[in-house]
Order: C-alpha cells, then sequence, then structure tokens
C-alpha cells in the first residue's frame, strides 16, 4: 500500500528531472551596432538560436556552408532550430564585416 | 571660376580629411549636411542601379543600399530637430552633389554588365572616401554626443557596406 503511493512520486519527480535536462535551449543572440553578440555561441542539436536585431539596418545570419539564412528587419527577431552538430560560421550578406560562429554538440 | 576652386579644394579636404581636421574644422551643422548628403546620395546611386540592374547580386546590394542610408539619414533628421540644429550647406556637400552628379551621367549611358560593373566599382570607391571622411574629419570633429554617435554607427554600418561591395566586384568582374 505504502510502495504503491511512494513510488508514482518518485518516478514522476525522475522523469521531472530527465526532461528538465534534455530540454532544448533558446539561445538569445544580438545584432546590435553592425556585431553578433555574444559572437561565439555553444548550443546542443534541439536547440533554437533567436536573433534580435537592436539595429535601424536589416541584418541577415547567413551560414558560410549555405545550410541557413536568416533575415532579420530591425526591432524584430529571427529564429533557427539547429538539427545538426558542427561548427557553423555565418556572417552577415548586407554587412559582411558582421561575422558570429554557432558551436552544435548532439 | 570661383564654383570649380572651391568644389575642388572640398574634394581635396575630403580626400585628406586629417589636414581639414587641423584647418578647419566643420561644425556640427556642417557635419549633418555633409552625413545626410552622403546617405542621399548613394540612395539614389542604388535607386538609378534598380532602374537599370537586372543583376541579382547588384539589385540586393543596391536595395540594401536606399534601405539602409534612407534608416540612417531618418535617425540623423530626427536628431537634427531634437538638437534644434539647421543642417548648413558647405563646400564638402556641394562638391560631392557634383561629383554624384557627374558619375550619374556616366551610368546613365551604361548598360548591362558593364553598368553593373561600373555602378559597383564607383560604390567601392565612393563608401571607401566617405568612411575614410567619417573616421579622419566628421567623427572627430562633431561637438554633440549623439551626433558623434550616430556618425559612429553610421560608420559601422558603411563599412558593412563597403565589404558587401567588394563581395559584389568580385563577382561581376
Ligand atoms: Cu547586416
Amino acid at each position: 500500500m505504502r510502495t504503491d503511493i511512494v513510488l508514482p512520486v518518485v518516478l514522476g519527480l525522475s522523469l521531472g528531472f530527465a526532461t528538465a535536462a534534455f530540454a532544448a535551449e533558446t539561445i538569445a543572440i544580438t545584432m546590435d551596432k553592425v556585431a553578433f553578440a555574444p559572437t561565439a555561441v555553444s548550443a546542443r542539436v534541439g536547440d533554437t538560436i533567436e536573433w534580435r536585431n537592436a539595429d535601424i539596418v536589416a541584418h541577415t545570419a547567413t551560414a558560410r556552408d549555405k545550410s541557413f539564412d536568416v533575415n532579420v528587419l530591425p526591432n524584430k527577431t529571427g529564429k533557427l532550430v539547429l538539427k545538426k552538430a558542427g561548427k557553423f560560421d555565418y556572417y552577415c550578406r548586407y554587412h559582411p564585416t558582421m561575422t558570429g560562429t554557432i558551436t552544435v554538440t548532439e | 571660376m570661383l564654383k570649380i576652386v572651391s568644389g575642388a579644394c572640398a574634394v581635396m579636404l575630403l580626400g585628406a580629411g586629417a589636414a581639414w581636421a587641423q584647418s578647419a574644422k566643420p561644425n556640427d551643422a556642417q557635419i549633418a549636411h555633409i552625413a545626410y548628403t552622403a546617405g542621399e546620395l548613394d540612395a539614389k546611386a542604388g535607386e538609378l542601379a534598380l532602374q537599370k540592374s537586372k543583376n541579382k547580386e547588384v539589385r540586393d546590394f543596391a536595395t540594401s543600399m536606399v534601405k539602409d542610408h534612407r534608416a540612417v539619414n531618418e535617425k540623423a533628421l530626427a536628431l537634427v530637430k531634437k538638437l534644434k540644429v539647421t543642417p548648413q550647406d558647405n563646400d564638402t556637400s556641394k562638391a560631392l552633389t557634383k561629383q554624384a552628379a557627374d558619375k550619374q551621367a556616366e551610368l546613365k549611358k551604361l548598360s548591362g554588365a558593364a553598368f553593373d560593373k561600373a555602378y559597383v566599382a564607383n560604390e567601392v570607391a565612393y563608401h571607401k572616401t566617405v568612411n575614410g571622411a567619417l573616421e579622419q574629419t566628421l567623427i572627430p570633429s562633431a561637438s554633440n554626443a549623439e551626433l558623434k554617435e550616430l556618425l559612429q554607427t553610421g560608420l559601422k554600418i558603411f563599412q558593412g557596406h563597403l565589404a558587401h561591395a567588394e563581395h559584389v566586384a568580385a563577382t561581376v568582374k
């Protein structure tokens, strides 16, 4: 009787922890004064990158290997769900002086 | 004659910004006028490119020039209004306008790949000149902190344009 009640609680708790540990995260990057901040980020497959453009001009986050190209208008955000592991160098097509890196692990 | 001489002087000064900073420091009203004029002229060049070019890379670049320079100029207008500064015409603005008019006339005669090549080459040269003037003369001479900050942000945007123009130049060769 006693174990019947305790077991589900323990199970529920451990499940909760497991979910928290593997939950996908959202990583914020700001586009400000024609630069990505932070310049380099680390993430896991399944995480989301969210770029917020704080400048008065449009920017892009464009992968050198062409695997992604996110256009972000002033005062807007752009998102990308990371689907594969690797090191991705990216830049802004309109202002190629803006560069950044996303390192994705499994 | 007088007009030609003063125009030539201003171009020289713009090219050698450091010398200008020593001799005749422009005031904020003149700086605002020069920066605004430089931006508007490049937006106009972009509009001409959008009328004439069929090259996607060139059109994307021109679209960005029109949007970015107008966005910066909108900010500049709001700022001078707030600061109650009336932009003041000057020899540098006049020389820039004259040069741009000559360039537009030259570009209008071209078409196709010849236009693309000449437009983009001029964009590279133009952004080098304007960025040099901002770095060496306009930013160091600006006395109002908000104006200085806007010019600094503008410079970062225009340095991006120069890199973009150089990239497009390599594709239209
Ligand atoms: Cu950009």
